[in-house]
């Protein structure tokens, strides 16, 4: 299927160029952040402002285009937008967790030691 | 009219998603840790899967988003496995 | 009605995502609704219980809550990144909690790390306490309240 964009309404197109700017923005903003900021448990952060807004508009931006171009309502995208919404807390969830798991093995003093699912970090702060 | 203001936004959001895909790789290559490489391939995937929903609004095909589908999954996949791996695959003192 | 459909809900968002993804025809129709009961059946063998829902009112309320906290997060995170506002130094907070339920769990997980600012870190299933990452700590009974009040109150009333 493709669709023409000339037949867009003006009111549409405007709406959707707000979302595009906004989500694309917030997209770049995001990972603006991930080079700026100093340490990694400040930076796993900045992608969720690309992954919930970012992708927000530009998944909205997408849906108002093609249903005003064609006519009729084209709401597929918003699959990709609850995908992503699902999607992306569980790899950033794993991320944490390893990243904890690697800084408690090395001691490093930045992470809490307190509250270790296991007995062995337990231990290793009682000896330091 | 309405076909240049498309345009013009998606022309800024092509540029702007570039532009985090360029920050994204220097990350993945600056590190410092694989942690952080880790976390960089998974917004650069994003960024990607945005950038071909920005294709499609530009030539007005849906062709794109199963592409973006299909990015957005092997994203998923190959994340949530490197940080698995970053867990389980080392070995610890 | 168990035995027909093991999880209604699964079936239901599967059978939207087919015809999301193929279009709306009599014959997709079928299709869906086929392959939705299908795979409800095959994810029975795992032998997982279907998270039961108390009360389905709270879910329009939550759905608001996590969508406002979302957009003033988006606006406070992407203001501090622009350099606007200025970061009062990022931590950790150990946040105590009361539910046990698995699927109450697993929805608070999400909600903490897809709003910008907050990342779940590690889940102590022992001590049922959650390491929470902040972006911008202020102080930490603020978290601990914010996560237990706000998200966690209203989970419970919808799962227990």
């Amino acid at each position: 299927m493709s669709v023409h964009l000339a037949d867009v309404p003006l009111w549409a197109a405007i709406l959707a160029a707000f979302f595009l700017v906004l989500g694309a923005g917030l997209a770049l903003l995001g990972t603006i952040g991930l080079v700026r900021l100093p340490t990694f448990y400040q930076r796993i952060h900045a992608p969720t402002l690309g992954t919930s807004w970012g992708a927000a508009g530009m998944v909205l931006a997408s849906m108002i285009i093609f249903t005003a171009a064609s006519g009729r309502l084209v709401l597929h995208e918003i699959l990709i937008g609850v995908f992503v919404t699902v999607t992306t807390p569980v790899t950033l969830m794993m991320l944490g967790r390893s990243a904890l798991y690697r800084d408690r093995s090395e001691r490093n003093p930045e992470v809490p030691q307190f509250g270790a699912s296991d007995a062995d970090d337990d231990t290793a702060q009682g000896a330091s | 009219m309405s076909e240049t203001v498309i345009l013009a936004a998606v022309w800024f959001a092509q540029i702007a998603l570039a532009m985090a895909m360029c920050l994204c790789t220097w990350r993945m290559i600056a590190g410092p840790r694989a942690q952080d490489r880790i976390l960089s391939l998974d917004a650069l995937y994003v960024c990607a899967m945005l950038q071909l929903l920005a294709f499609g609004i530009r030539t007005g095909r849906t062709i794109y988003f199963e592409a973006a589908l299909i990015i957005g999954m092997l994203g998923f996949v190959a994340t949530v496995s490197l940080a698995k791996f970053l867990m389980r695959g080392e070995v610890i003192e | 009605m168990r035995w027909l459909l093991p999880y209604p809900l699964l079936a239901l968002a599967l059978a939207l995502m087919w015809l999301l993804l193929s279009g709306v025809s009599p014959g997709q129709v079928v299709l869906a609704v086929g392959v939705a009961t299908g795979a409800s059946h095959a994810l029975a063998a795992l032998g997982e219980a279907s998270p039961a829902i108390r009360r389905w009112l709270a879910i329009p309320t939550l759905a608001g809550v996590v969508f406002h906290d979302i957009v003033v997060s988006n606006l406070e995170v992407a203001g501090i990144l622009l350099g606007i506002r200025r970061t009062r130094g990022a931590g950790f907070v150990t946040v105590p909690l009361t539910t046990r339920s698995p699927s109450a769990l697993a929805i608070l997980s999400i909600i903490v790390t897809s709003t910008p600012g907050t990342a779940w870190i590690d889940y102590d299933a022992a001590r049922n306490e959650v390491l929470v990452h902040v972006f911008d700590l202020v102080d930490e009974a603020h978290w601990r309240q914010l996560i237990a009040e706000r998200y966690e109150r209203l989970l419970m009333e919808i799962f227990e």
